[in-house]
């Protein structure tokens, strides 16, 4: 049909490009049926007062309808456990049949024999994520503080396997399942479609809600110090210097001054349990959240996309250190992470920083005890380390 | 290899995907297992397979569709006729069109 036309043609794959609000997060509940010892959300799955303030189904389906018509393509439903709710089926086959694709985060204890045929003949059509939390009955179970769940676990994995629905397991590296990395690496390829070796989970978010102060601690306590997580990191190490090169093709090591959110929030944004949109899962800071009983989806997406557009650090550590700082790509920094730690958006959370240390200097960007806000003449640092040769 | 496709059928979108229109591109989205070959995937069509698919209506038949493609694009006749029958058995290939007569 050329010259005007071009061959006709069906394209498989992505779409190009990206529409503008392409993906929805949506946490159908906070409340969860385990009780995890690191989790950020997690509410007991009783908890009456979490269960009465959750959107009803109905808000729901018009939420979703209104996503449709923002032209949004995937939807991620998470939690708490987004099966406890006993509507999980009827919202997941609405947002499938109005030609949504889902993307869905559980721990695949509640899959029952129907939910799991379902999700056989109306596939998600992106990858589920389950995630692990122990090899053993012992360890998943003191990761989870409920008896009886590795069982269930097992049980969810093989009606999936007996469904045929893809999914993706992913570890959390805790200390309570550390030693079982070559046990879960090795169970995860006797999965059918599972061909990489799976991600983890490491860096533990606090309470997004802010709610726990003892909580908080026993999360900080969890977390692996910066070499050993650097170490855990680069452990396979082709495949790290391999994937660490190519993130940072994409995201060059450079400062990045004074914005705060250029992650694709706003593009991506999350709906929490009671229809708050908000940029992200982790961001619930006042100034960026719009309630969806008062606005409907578009509107609000708009709203909250352009307040993204503005948001500019201010804080005076954040400028001093953070702004000027050329591994900025490589440190987990963010307003996610800085409201859960500090209730700010542009707190330094010193935690992230030390692990990007580490890491900077593992790939011979920073020697011991430099600071990378400090080193000037970091392009001919990164030209000098194996990550900027081509 | 000849094409099962003739030139008196009709064609129209399976039941089972969704046709969407994200900012201008057509999207069509799999509501039931089996129409990808490995995954279940999206699958867009670009400008010009855009305009067959827009007259894959249940009533306009593969000859028609050539026809109108004919008088709108500059390319020859039989080269038309071939990329409409090579789109047309592609999507069938993936139930992404059904039949609606001509030969089963």
């Amino acid at each position: 049909m050329s010259p005007s036309g071009g061959t006709p043609g069906l394209i498989k794959g992505p779409v190009t490009p990206l529409p503008a609000f392409r993906s929805l997060t949506i946490e159908l509940t906070e409340r969860c049926n385990l009780n995890c010892v690191h989790c950020y959300i997690n509410r007991p799955d009783e908890d009456r007062r979490s269960r009465a303030l959750e959107l009803s189904t109905a808000d729901w389906k018009r939420i979703i309808a209104q996503a449709v018509d923002s032209g949004t393509l995937t939807v991620r439903f998470t939690g708490g456990e987004p099966l406890l709710r006993p509507d999980f089926g009827e919202i997941y086959r609405f947002t499938r049949k109005l030609g949504m694709r889902v993307k869905l985060f559980t721990n695949a204890t509640l899959f029952t024999p129907a939910v799991a045929e379902m999700l056989g003949e109306i596939p998600p059509l992106d990858t589920m994520e389950i995630t692990v939390f122990g090899m053993q009955p012992t360890s998943y179970e003191a990761v989870t503080r409920r008896r009886g769940s590795f069982k269930a676990f097992r049980r969810g994995i093989d009606l999936l396997v007996r469904h045929r629905v893809p999914f993706a397991v992913k570890g959390v590296w805790l200390p309570q399942n550390r030693e079982e990395v070559e046990a879960f690496e090795s169970w995860a390829t006797t999965l059918p479609g599972i061909n990489e070796p799976p991600a983890y989970s490491f860096f533990f978010d606090l309470r997004t809600r802010r709610d726990s102060k003892a909580k908080n601690l026993v999360i900080s306590g969890l977390r692996p110090g910066a070499e050993s997580m650097v170490k855990f990191m680069s452990r396979r190490r082709k495949t790290y210097e391999k994937e660490t090169k190519q993130f940072l093709e994409r995201f060059p090591l450079r400062p990045m001054g004074d914005v705060l959110l250029d992650c694709g929030a706003g593009h991506t944004s999350t709906i929490d349990a009671y229809g708050l949109l908000q940029p992200c899962m982790l961001i619930r800071h006042s100034s960026l959240v719009v309630d969806l009983k008062r606005l409907n989806l578009r509107e609000a997406l708009h709203t909250n996309l352009d307040r993204i557009e503005k948001v500019r650090a201010h804080d005076p550590r954040y400028l001093q250190r953070c702004a000027r700082c050329f591994i900025r790509n490589l440190c987990q920094q963010c307003p996610g992470k800085s409201w859960s730690e500090h209730g700010t958006l542009d707190t330094p959370v010193e935690y992230l920083c030390q692990v990007a240390h580490a890491q900077a200097r593992g790939l011979g960007l920073l020697e011991a005890g430099e600071k990378a806000w400090e080193i000037e003449e970091w392009p001919e640092r990164v030209d000098r380390a194996w990550i900027g040769r081509t | 290899m000849a094409s099962s496709v003739r030139l008196d059928d009709v064609f129209s979108p399976s039941q089972d995907i969704v046709c969407r229109n994200i900012e201008g591109e057509l999207i069509l989205v799999p509501i039931v297992a089996g129409m990808g070959d490995l995954e279940d995937v999206l699958f867009s069509l670009n400008d010009t397979g855009k305009a067959v698919w827009n007259m894959l209506d249940g009533r306009t038949s593969v000859e028609n569709i050539v026809r109108q493609l004919t008088d709108r694009y500059s390319g020859a006749p039989s080269n038309i006729l071939q990329d409409v029958l090579d789109l047309i058995e592609s999507l069938l290939e993936r139930r992404l069109v059904i039949r609606c007569k001509g030969h089963p």
